[in-house]
């Protein structure tokens, strides 16, 4: 690896955060997927980075980059916690370009001395090193959802193929999305109750998209659609999606995002539910 | 009303919706006899389209429920293109389409039935209403040309994205040429510079029924539409059109379907749009002149109801290729001062008040089948002029 050639050890222990990478995008497109508001709260433990983006109090998306996706991932302390913008980090990790070409990766250092410290970026391609600083904030009390698997009542896999197209075309114009689970008819239901009416897809439980159909009881929720359109972003990069259903309501999207060396990282939207579903359109 | 369409006929359906999805901001759907209809006419009534599905391009069709009323519906453009709107998808993943239109859910239901047992379902609100028909006879058309939509699609390839109008015209050597159209002032502007023509040979043409010198402008926007549609299905493409300001149809036809677009014309003749291709080009046909002088005012005056009848029951004759004028372009007036009834076409601006002088599309004239009076006096709202945007 090229990537400066020589640094010591200290150099290292200087920093609460060291993390590179031979190919920035498998940090980047995970990034992408949860890049719908402009700031991010990052925590790294030895685990890896979780880097969490919310939106309304009612929105949490949570993107998992472990420590085997790095090729050198070191943390100093227990936890170390900053808020980015992450507009500007996906500037600067796309810096030599978004669309590569064949053959050419961009590497990656990424150095953190600490609280108050700017994030520091060592990108170089073919010879050629950018280094960024990007200013930290003040990390945020992020959201706690409480989402226990242990109250899961509903919960369904698919390859996301399935759902693409189907969050693609939203109509918008309708408020909420209702997501219907349950163990009979109709299995499971998206609709959509805009201008023009209403529309509903319908999912049979033995679809061959359909990887895993585990539905106790039937549930009608509705999400605010303009806080479940950013799931899209995920939705297109990923292979398989998980949707689960608590007893409260509240919704679980996980998906199972590939990347170029094959490697799986996983990203999560967390949702509350909208207001009581009214009676006569469920 | 109940159809179920399949296999690749559904991306043909989808096609067609995109077509008329050109023109209109509403559609009309009817199920007939002879087949299902879509139409739509565009905001200003310049121009009007109709797709008829016979009923051998479904698999299933059923015009009447029994024990209902045939119903006719009217449904926002928009929202039955955002059924069809990714022909990939439809190629790629639906499998059936079912529409069906139920009078007492008082909604219009299409299902797609996908890949992977997928169904979507979309429950579209409609508002009834009368039928949508376009008054227009192709055999009274003295001018047609038919040709493989490719050979059209291709012609106008070349022009701009932007471009609002072409010409279309016959040349020296029966050469049909297609030229972008620029109004007088815009020509003189730099940005619009460049002018492009196009030019067929005659023997790419399966008919060419039109002497040299003929030619009329229409909006460019509404016939690639067509053309789209009629490139993808492979077919034939016959254009009828008469005088300039008089509609131009475009037709087309086979076993499962036909198809009309009916599109105005730009009525002025002023020397600019006119000389085609320099000398190419002669002037109008002399001929207009001499019925417009002697009929067109009589008809001028009548109100619409009476004029609508004559196009009805004088189709064919000389009196019904012309149309009455509702705004005067200076060129007209000039031609018309030597005629006793001048006074009356300059007191006629008045009734139709604020009407965009440089460019004058005629609106279609249109008729209800069940209700054909329903215009009684006054600015007529079918005669509603093009307004310059839509063009």
């Amino acid at each position: 690896m090229p990537l400066l050639t020589q640094h010591i050890q200290d150099e290292n222990d200087q920093y609460s955060l060291v993390a590179s990478l031979d190919n920035v995008r498998n940090l980047s497109t995970i990034l992408k997927a949860i890049h719908f508001r402009e700031h991010a709260t990052c925590f790294a433990t030895k685990n890896g980075i979780k880097v969490t983006v919310e939106n309304a109090k009612c929105v949490q998306a949570n993107a998992f980059i472990q420590a085997g996706i790095f090729q050198e991932f070191t943390v100093q302390e227990e936890s170390v916690t900053f808020r980015i913008n992450l507009t500007v980090l996906l500037d600067c990790l796309s810096i030599f370009g978004s669309n590569p070409m064949p053959g050419t990766l961009t590497a990656l250092r990424m150095c953190y001395q600490g609280y108050g410290y700017p994030l520091m970026l060592f990108l170089e391609e073919g010879g050629v090193v950018t280094v960024c600083k990007i200013n930290t904030q003040e990390p945020e009390e992020t959201l706690d959802f409480d989402f226990c698997s242990t109250n899961v009542i509903n919960k369904i896999i698919l390859q996301s193929e399935g759902l693409r197209e189907a969050f693609s075309e939203l109509d918008m114009t309708s408020e909420v999305l209702q997501i219907t689970m349950s163990p009979n008819k109709p299995y499971f239901r998206l609709s959509t109750f805009g201008n023009a009416g209403s529309s509903h897809l319908d999912y049979p439980k033995d679809s061959d998209l359909m990887e895993a159909f585990h539905c106790n009881q039937t549930q009608v929720n509705r999400y605010k659609i303009s806080l479940l359109k950013p799931s899209t972003k995920a939705l297109v990069l990923s292979c398989k999606v998980s949707i689960r259903t608590d007893n409260r309501g509240f919704l679980s999207l996980q998906y199972m995002i590939r990347n170029e060396d094959g490697q799986i990282c996983f990203v999560e939207y967390y949702c509350c539910p909208d207001e009581e579903v009214p009676e006569s359109e469920s | 009303m109940k159809c179920l369409v399949t296999g690749g006929n559904v991306k043909v359906l989808g096609k067609a919706v995109h077509a008329l999805s050109r023109i209109g901001d509403e559609l009309y759907l009817e199920p007939l006899e002879d087949g299902l209809s879509l139409r739509t006419v565009n905001s200003s009534r310049s121009a009007y389209a109709c797709f008829v599905l016979a009923p051998l391009f479904f698999q299933q069709y059923q015009a009447i429920t029994p024990g209902q009323d045939l119903l006719r519906c009217k449904i926002l453009m928009k929202s039955f293109l955002s059924v069809f709107r990714s022909l990939a998808m439809l190629e790629k993943t639906v499998e059936k389409c079912c529409i069906s239109l139920n009078g007492r859910s008082s909604c219009l239901v299409v299902q797609l039935h996908c890949k992977y047992g997928v169904r979507k379902t979309h429950n579209l609100s409609f508002q009834d209403c009368e039928s949508l028909q376009a008054v227009f006879d192709p055999a009274s058309c003295p001018h047609m040309l038919r040709a493989p939509a490719r050979v059209l699609g291709e012609a106008v390839l070349p022009f701009p994205p932007a471009l609002a109008e072409v010409t279309l015209g016959i040349g020296r050597g029966r050469r049909v040429i297609l030229r972008s159209y620029q109004e007088e002032e815009e020509a003189d502007s730099t940005v619009k510079a460049m002018m492009t023509e196009m030019s067929i040979g005659e023997e790419d043409f399966q008919q060419l029924q039109a002497q040299e010198g003929v030619a009329v402008t229409f909006c460019l926007k509404e016939f690639r539409g067509l053309l789209s549609f009629a490139e993808s299905a492979n077919l034939n493409l016959s254009i009828h059109f008469d005088a300039p300001g008089r509609p131009a149809i475009f037709t087309i036809k086979d076993s499962l379907l036909d198809g009309h677009f009916v599109l105005a014309t730009l009525s002025e003749t002023d020397p600019h749009s006119k000389d085609l291709g320099s000398q190419e080009l002669h002037q109008p046909v002399p001929q207009l002149q001499d019925y417009s002088t002697s009929h067109l005012d009589d008809f001028a005056n009548d109100d619409i109801d009476s004029y609508m009848i004559a196009m009805e029951t004088t189709v064919g004759s000389e009196g019904s290729r012309v149309l009455p004028s509702v705004s005067l372009s200076p060129v007209r007036q000039l031609s018309h001062s030597p005629d006793p009834h001048s006074e009356e076409d300059e007191a006629e601006p008045s009734t139709v008040p604020g009407t965009p002088p440089p460019k004058k599309f005629r609106s279609l004239f249109f008729g209800s089948i069940l209700a054909p009076v329903h215009s009684p006096q006054g600015p007529s709202p079918v005669l509603a002029e093009d307004s310059e945007g839509e063009g």
